[in-house]
C-alpha cells in the first residue's frame, strides 16, 4: 500500500534577525524523512526548539511566520505539495489535512458558537451539506464524550471547560473527513485528570475514523499511549526513529535513553521533624469575590525538607503560595514562620521574614527584568539585605553562579541571552543569595523540557543538601512530587484533601480524589492508556 | 544596526537644526535685532531669505528664534516627562486611592482644551520663558501620565516587580529600577512626539502673542510679525512656518524609527 504522507530529505529554513546584526538564515529541519500509512499514527517527539511542530505542519506544506521549506519532498496521496500554488494547498488543507492547536482556548473564536466552526471546513470545502455537516459533528461529539452532543454545538466557546474545547478541535478536524490530522500538543495546556480522557477520546476517534495522525508532544509517556512509531528530534535532526515499543522499551541512542529514564530520581524520605513555616486553618478570598479559595488550609513544612503541595488547576495551590507571602492577606487562620508570628499584610513583615522566605516563578521569562544583568539581578538580594558591595558582591555572585553550575562568565549576560533552563538557574541563586530558610517553589519546573526540568531538580535537592533549605513545592506532575517531596499536601477545590508523609499520601488506601490523580499520571508504558480505562470501567460497573 | 533612509534624513536636518541654533551667534550674518535693510526685501545674496516687517535679516532671526523654540519645547517637554512618568508611576505602584485621585486630576485638567487654559493662565501670570516652560511643561505632562500610567501597569504585574515587592524593595526602586528601564521604549518615542507638539504649542502661542515676547525672537512670533505681508505676496512669514514644518517633519521622521523598532513583535522589549 502507497504511503498516505512520506516526507523526503526535508530541510526548512528561517531567517532570523538577530538585533544589531546581519539577518541569517537559519536551519530548523535538516534532512527529516518519515513516511505514514492511512489509520497509523506517528509520534514526533522533543525538546522545545526540536522542530517538531515545525515538521508537523510541513506536512501540510505550511511554514509559520517566515519559516520556508527549502528542500526535499513533502509527498501526501503520491504528489510533491512542497512549493505547491497557493491555491492548490488552500483546496488541501482543512480537506486532506487538517491541525489540532495546542491551546483550544486560543484558537476558537470567541464570538461564534462551537457548531459553526466546527462544520465549517467541511462546507468550506463543499465536502458535505450543512444538515450532513451537522449530524457528523454530533456523531464526532458524541465519540469524543462531550456531554450533551446533540445540544454542544449551540454553545459559545467560554461556556465549556479546556479538556472540552480540545475535544471540540479534535471533532473540528476530524469533521471533514480528512486523511491526515496533526495533533500539535494537544493536552499539553491540560490537568492531568482532563488529558487522560482527551488522551482516551483523540485515540478512539483516530482509530474509529481510520485517518492517519502525527501526535506532536514534549512528553514521552503521552505518546507511548497514542503513537505506532516514534520520532526522536532533537536540533531540527533526527535521532532516532522507529516502533513506540522499541523506542520504549529498547531505545537506541543515548538522548532517547535519556528521555526515557528521565524522572527517575531516587529520592529517601526524611523523618518528621518540628516545622518552620506552619500554616494554620488559613482561609483566604480574593478581594471582591464571595469564594474561598482557601478553605482551613492547615500545613507545614520542616527546615530542610520539601513539602509538596499538589492539585489541579484552580485547586488553590498557588493562592496558597500568596498567602503565605504576603499577598494576598488570609481572611483568617495564622502563618507561623521560623518561631515568629508573620503578619497577614506583605507591608507589616520585618525585613528578616522577608529574606528567610524567598520564592522561584514558573515563568522565568518573565521573573527577570530583562533590562537587567545576570550580575544585578542575583546581586541585589546581596546588596540589599547584606549590604555588599562592589568585589565583595561581585565575588559572591560568582559564588552563587558556581553553586547554579553556571559560572561566572554568565553575570554580564542579559536574560533574553539565556536558555530556559538557565533562567530558571538564575531564579534560583537570586532566591539563594536570600540566604533563606523556606523557598516557595511555584511550578518551576512545568514550563521546562523533561530533561532541563531533571536538571533543575537535581540542583534543588542538591542546594537543599548543602544548606538546609526548606522548599514548598508547587506543582500538578505527580512525577516531580515523587522525585523531590518528603511531605506531600493533596489539594482539591481550595482544600486539602491528604496530607501527610510521601510514604503515606503515595500509599493505599486512597480517596477518591488521590486515587483520579495518581493514576491518571501517565506511565512509560504501551497499553497503559487502556489498563487505566478498563479498571475505571470495571469499577464503575462494579458500584 | 540598520538605520532606514528615512529616519537617517530626519537625524541629520535635526542634527543640522540644532547646531545652527546652538552655534547661531557665530552663524548669524547679522544681529537679531539690527536693522539692517529695507522692509520686506525680497531673498538675495545679502539677505539669503529677505528682510522682515521692520528690515531685520530673517536669516539671522530665524537661527536665534531656533535657540529659544527649540529650547523652550525641549525643556518643557523634558518637565512633562520627568513629572507626567513619575505620577503615572507612582500612581501605578501605589495604587489605591493614589491612582484615583491622580487619574482624576488629570481627567479634570485634560477636559479643558490645554489652548484655552494655557491662554488664560499666561495672561495671568508674568510672561517669562521659566513660566512658559512650566505651564507648557504642566499641561503637557497629563498626556505622559496617561501614557506612563498605561506602560507601567503592563509592567508591574510582572513577576519581576512582584519580586521585587517580595524583597521589600520601596517604591522608588521599584518606579526607577523595575519600571523605568523597562518602559523606556515607548517614553521615548512619545517623546519625540511630545516634542514636536512642544514647538507647535509655542509657535501657536507665540502667534497668539503669549508666547515669547520680544526682544527674543521665535519662529512662532516670526510668522505673527510677518503675516501681513502675505497680503502683499512676501515671502517672510513663509519661511519660518517651513522651519517649524521642516523640523516636525524631521522629528517624526525619527520618532516613527523608534517606534517601529520598539513596537515589533519580535523581542521588541529585549532589542
Amino acid at each position: 500500500m502507497a504511503d498516505l504522507l512520506d516526507i523526503r530529505n526535508l530541510k526548512i529554513e528561517a531567517t532570523s534577525y538577530p538585533p544589531g546584526e546581519k539577518p541569517r538564515r537559519v536551519i530548523l529541519v535538516d534532512d527529516v524523512s518519515v513516511s505514514l500509512q492511512k489509520g497509523r499514527v506517528l509520534g514526533l517527539i522533543g525538546e522545545s526548539g526540536a522542530g517538531k511542530s515545525t515538521i508537523g505542519l510541513a506536512a501540510m506544506a505550511f511554514g509559520r511566520g517566515g519559516v520556508r521549506l527549502t528542500g526535499g519532498e513533502v509527498l501526501l496521496n503520491g504528489r510533491n505539495i512542497r512549493g505547491a500554488g497557493p491555491s492548490d494547498l488552500r483546496a488541501l488543507r482543512g480537506k486532506e489535512v487538517t491541525y489540532v492547536a495546542q491551546s483550544a482556548a486560543a484558537a476558537f473564536n470567541p464570538a461564534k458558537k462551537l457548531m459553526e466552526q466546527v462544520i465549517e471546513t467541511s462546507l468550506l470545502h463543499k465536502v458535505m451539506t450543512r444538515p450532513e455537516a451537522e449530524a457528523r459533528a454530533v456523531e464526532l461529539f458524541r465519540k469524543l464524550g462531550l456531554p450533551k452532543p446533540e445540544t454542544f454545538g449551540g454553545r459559545y466557546p467560554h461556556q465549556v471547560s479546556g479538556g472540552q474545547l480540545q475535544r471540540a478541535m479534535t471533532a473540528m478536524a476530524l469533521c471533514p473527513k480528512p486523511d491526515l490530522v496533526i495533533f500539535d500538543e494537544p493536552t499539553t495546556a491540560l490537568d492531568v485528570t482532563t488529558q487522560i480522557d482527551v488522551l482516551a477520546a483523540i485515540k478512539e476517534a483516530i482509530h474509529d475514523q481510520g485517518v492517519a495522525a502525527i501526535y506532536i508532544t514534549h512528553d514521552l509517556a503521552v505518546v507511548a499511549q497514542v503513537a505506532d512509531d516514534i520520532m526522536v528530534l532533537r536540533h531540527g535532526k533526527t535521532v532516532e526513529y522507529g516502533p513506540t515499543d522499541q523506542i520504549i522499551n529498547r531505545p537506541g541512542q543515548a538522548y532517547t535513553q535519556a528521555l526515557v529514564s528521565v524522572r527517575e530520581i531516587a529520592h529517601e524520605e526524611k523523618p518528621p521533624a518540628a516545622p518552620i513555616l506552619k500554616v494554620d486553618a488559613v482561609t483566604a478570598r480574593y478581594r471582591g469575590t464571595n469564594f474561598d479559595v482557601l478553605k482551613k488550609v492547615t500545613v507545614d513544612v520542616a527546615p530542610g525538607q520539601t513539602l509538596a503541595i499538589v492539585g489541579e488547576s484552580g485547586s488553590g495551590k498557588s493562592t496558597l503560595a500568596r498567602a503565605i507571602t504576603g499577598l494576598l492577606p488570609p481572611g483568617s487562620g495564622g502563618i507561623t514562620f521560623a518561631g515568629r508570628k508573620l503578619s497577614a499584610d506583605l507591608a507589616g513583615r520585618t525585613r528578616d521574614d522577608l529574606r528567610e522566605l524567598q520564592m522561584i516563578y514558573q515563568m522565568a521569562d518573565t521573573a527577570m527584568n530583562p533590562r537587567q544583568t545576570v550580575g544585578t539581578i542575583i546581586g541585589r538580594p546581596l546588596e540589599f539585605y547584606f549590604g555588599l558591595k562592589g568585589a565583595e558582591k561581585a565575588r559572591k555572585v560568582a559564588e552563587l553562579l558556581d553553586q547554579i553550575e553556571m559560572g561566572k562568565g554568565f553575570a554580564e549576560r542579559y536574560p533574553a541571552e539565556l536558555s530556559g533552563g538557565q533562567k530558571q538557574r538564575v531564579c534560583i541563586a537570586r532566591a539563594l543569595a536570600a540566604k533563606p530558610k523556606l523557598i516557595i517553589c511555584d511550578e518551576v519546573t512545568s514550563a521546562l523540557d523533561p530533561l532541563v526540568a531533571d536538571g533543575i531538580l537535581k540542583l534543588l535537592l542538591s542546594l537543599q543538601a548543602q544548606e538546609g533549605v526548606a522548599y514548598l513545592f508547587i506543582t500538578h506532575d505527580l512525577a516531580t512530587v515523587r522525585a523531590i517531596a518528603d511531605k506531600i499536601a493533596v489539594m482539591y477545590r481550595g482544600e486539602v484533601v491528604r496530607y501527610g508523609q510521601k510514604s503515606d499520601v503515595l500509599a493505599p488506601p486512597f480517596d477518591d480524589y488521590t486515587d483520579l490523580l495518581l493514576s491518571s499520571v501517565p506511565e512509560m508504558r504501551l497499553g497503559w492508556l487502556e489498563e487505566v480505562l478498563g479498571r475505571r470501567r470495571m469499577e464503575s460497573a462494579g458500584n | 544596526m540598520r538605520i532606514p533612509f528615512s529616519a537617517l534624513l530626519g537625524l541629520t536636518v535635526l542634527t543640522l537644526m540644532v547646531l545652527s541654533a546652538v552655534f547661531a551667534p557665530l552663524i548669524a550674518p547679522c544681529g537679531l535685532n539690527d536693522t539692517v535693510g529695507k522692509v520686506w526685501e525680497s531673498p538675495s545674496a545679502a539677505f539669503w531669505f529677505g528682510t522682515d516687517t521692520i528690515g531685520r535679516d530673517i536669516l539671522s532671526r530665524l537661527l536665534y528664534g531656533g535657540q529659544v523654540t527649540i529650547f523652550v519645547a525641549l525643556a518643557s517637554s523634558a518637565l512633562a516627562f520627568s513629572m507626567g512618568a513619575f505620577f503615572g508611576f507612582l500612581a501605578v505602584v501605589r495604587g489605591g486611592w493614589v491612582d484615583t485621585l491622580l487619574s482624576r486630576i488629570v481627567d479634570i485638567m485634560m477636559a479643558v482644551p490645554s489652548l484655552i487654559v494655557a491662554l488664560v493662565v499666561l495672561s495671568v501670570l508674568p510672561l517669562t520663558l521659566s513660566t512658559l516652560i512650566l505651564v507648557m511643561g504642566i499641561l503637557d505632562s497629563t498626556r505622559v501620565f496617561r501614557l506612563s500610567r498605561a506602560v507601567a501597569a503592563d509592567i508591574a504585574v510582572m513577576d519581576y516587580v512582584e519580586a521585587a515587592r517580595l524583597r521589600g524593595e520601596g517604591q522608588i526602586w521599584i518606579i526607577f529600577r523595575e519600571i523605568l528601564p523597562n518602559a523606556m521604549s515607548p517614553l521615548v518615542a512619545e517623546f519625540g512626539m511630545r516634542f514636536i507638539f512642544a514647538v507647535l504649542f509655542i509657535s501657536t502661542l507665540s502667534f497668539l502673542g503669549l508666547g515669547i515676547q520680544p526682544p527674543l525672537a521665535d519662529w512662532g512670533g516670526m510668522v505673527r510679525e510677518n503675516k501681513d505681508g502675505l497680503v502683499y505676496g512676501k515671502s517672510a512669514a513663509l519661511v519660518p512656518a517651513l522651519a517649524i514644518a521642516v523640523l516636525a517633519i524631521a522629528v517624526n521622521l525619527v520618532a516613527d524609527w523608534v517606534l517601529s523598532r520598539t513596537t515589533s513583535l519580535k523581542g521588541g522589549r529585549n532589542g
